[in-house]
């Protein structure tokens, strides 16, 4: 059970991992900005997530798993409202034709 | 040999990082490299077995100062000419002894004795009667409470530094400039949802810091974002510099921690000390202290000499 | 001593880095951006005395750690001022340097404080 339990855990962490790899690409060798940030929300979201998902099984108690989901759902927020504002100044800098 | 596999890529990425500000060509670029250095640093002190000072590194170094950096950088860099380099020959012998230095530095940590003197069994030795289980914080409150005062003096003596920058006439009004709101923007959203949840985990931090990594800087600097990011959405408005109560809040934390020290020349064996039974009860006074000053300090700081037009 | 060379390592480089750039480079906002690399250094070299002083089963040293704490927040202090003394320095010259005649590398332009 607990070598399951590890291999799970290893898979989604590494999964995770490759998600953060690849928005790391994205955010680095996209063209514009706002593929540039769609690169950046996929790799916290999907990334952070995997990694949580995959170290919730190793927490020492329900507290420390619900801080880990929480520590998830803020990035997510934070990651979110970031997104909205870098999208926004993006469109605001286009609206005037250069 | 799996902790130098972990050790080397960080340790190469923070000098890395710390490279890339300085070659960065732009402001900006130099501010992003600054930034993903602080984050790095605060991994390594992770692997460095010190999870107090990581948490202060992530919340104060990489954060709190990448913002006010970023928010300088945006207002002058916009417009501002990149200046012209000093002479190259300086440039040279300033990259020499630079470079110097960071050697002998290197070399003398790498020849420092393998017996290391520590000061962790003293602590140790010492702790129970502070009631305390965070040996870091038993030194900040107890052991070398002395320095924590006058760091608690700093922070107020720098907010009055800031405030003595704002130009005369706009003496006695908010601090920082004022933002545009936009009510239904996403910014205020997250100035909405985000404050009720941060408030909460700002105060654990600083309440857990007694028995595990945490205390009151960290929590109070996570404070401090959840008082400016309404600001900064436009939804509240600070209140004035000459507020008695900001005052008080300010200078709260050294005030109460300057009160118990001297109270411990009659109470106790003399300036800080605590009497016996009761310290760690006066601890967590001076921390509840410091923490609302350490929270309105950083926010004052952040936010900058008031800027803010004249209400209507 | 080993386990830690590497930081070791990095930290006494990002000091060199932080004061060559605090020495080299004109713009004073890049100066504060060196003094804070300078600082990360400066506290790494604790961190590492404090965890070669892992003893009486404590992981690293507590006192180091509280030092660089108390160091962290009154960093962060000083960079606020010379962050605050940078803009306004800006906004009533319209200097971004020290330099000693600013005229010569900036434009003048009448910023004032109604800039931004």
């Amino acid at each position: 059970m607990s070598i399951l339990i590890s291999l799970f855990a290893a898979a989604c962490v590494l999964a995770g991992a490759f998600f953060f790899i690849a928005g790391t690409l994205g955010l680095l060798r996209f063209g514009d900005t706002l593929s540039r940030v769609h690169a950046l929300t996929k790799a916290d979201n999907l990334g952070l997530g995997l990694i949580v998902l995959g170290l919730l099984p190793l927490a020492d108690s329900l507290a420390d798993a619900l801080k880990l989901v929480l520590i998830w759902a803020l990035v997510l927020l934070g990651g979110t409202t970031a997104a909205q504002l870098v999208a926004s100044a993006v469109r605001r800098d286009q609206r005037p034709p250069e | 040999m799996t902790g130098w596999m972990l050790d080397l890529p960080l340790a190469l990425g923070l000098f890395g990082a710390g490279a890339a500000t300085l070659a960065a060509r732009s402001l900006f670029g130099a501010v992003l490299g600054f930034i993903s250095t602080g984050l790095i640093a605060t991994l390594v002190w992770v692997r460095l077995e010190a999870p107090d000072v990581a948490l202060t590194e992530a919340v104060i170094g990489a954060a709190a100062t990448s913002v006010i950096i970023l928010y300088v950088a945006s207002r002058i860099g916009g417009g501002a000419a990149a200046p012209a380099p000093p002479h190259i020959a300086l440039r040279i012998l300033a990259a020499i002894l630079s470079a110097l230095l960071a050697v002998l530095l290197a070399l003398a940590l790498l020849a420092l004795p393998e017996q290391a003197p520590s000061l962790a069994g003293p602590v140790l030795e010492r702790i129970a009667p502070t009631g305390l289980g965070n040996p870091v914080t038993a030194v900040l409150m107890a052991h070398r409470a002395i320095d924590t005062l006058l760091e608690s003096a700093v922070l107020v003596f720098a907010v009055f530094a800031i405030w003595s920058m704002a130009p005369d006439r706009r003496w006695g009004r908010a601090p920082g400039p004022a933002f545009v709101a936009e009510p239904h923007g996403p910014l205020a959203f997250l100035a909405r949802v985000l404050p009720p949840i941060g408030i909460v985990i700002g105060i654990y931090i600083a309440w857990v810091g007694a028995d595990a990594p945490g205390g009151k800087f960290q929590g109070g600097a996570v404070l401090a974002a959840m008082w400016v990011l309404p600001w900064i959405a436009g939804l509240i408005a600070p209140p004035s510099i000459s507020d008695m109560r900001l005052r008080l809040a300010i200078a709260a934390g050294p005030l109460v921690f300057l009160m118990v020290g001297l109270a411990g020349f009659v109470w106790a064996e003399g300036f800080l000390a605590y009497p016996p039974g009761f310290a760690k009860l006066l601890i967590l006074l001076i921390e509840t202290a410091m923490t609302l000053s350490v929270a309105v300090a950083m926010a004052c700081m952040i936010a900058g000499p008031p800027e803010r037009r004249p209400q209507p | 001593m080993n386990a830690i060379a590497p930081f070791a390592l990095a930290a006494a480089g990002l000091i060199g880095l932080g004061l060559y750039g605090m020495l080299a480079q004109s713009s004073v906002l890049r100066k504060v951006i060196a003094f804070n690399l300078l600082g990360i250094g400066v506290f790494l070299v604790f961190g590492v005395v404090a965890r070669r002083g892992a003893a009486a089963g404590l992981p690293a040293d507590p006192v180091p750690q509280a030092m660089v704490i108390t160091g962290l927040v009154v960093a962060f202090a000083a960079t606020a001022l010379a962050l605050v003394l940078t803009l306004r320095l800006h906004q009533s010259t319209g200097a971004v340097t020290l330099a000693e005649d600013p005229e010569a590398s900036t434009p003048p332009s009448k910023h004032g404080a109604s800039a931004e």
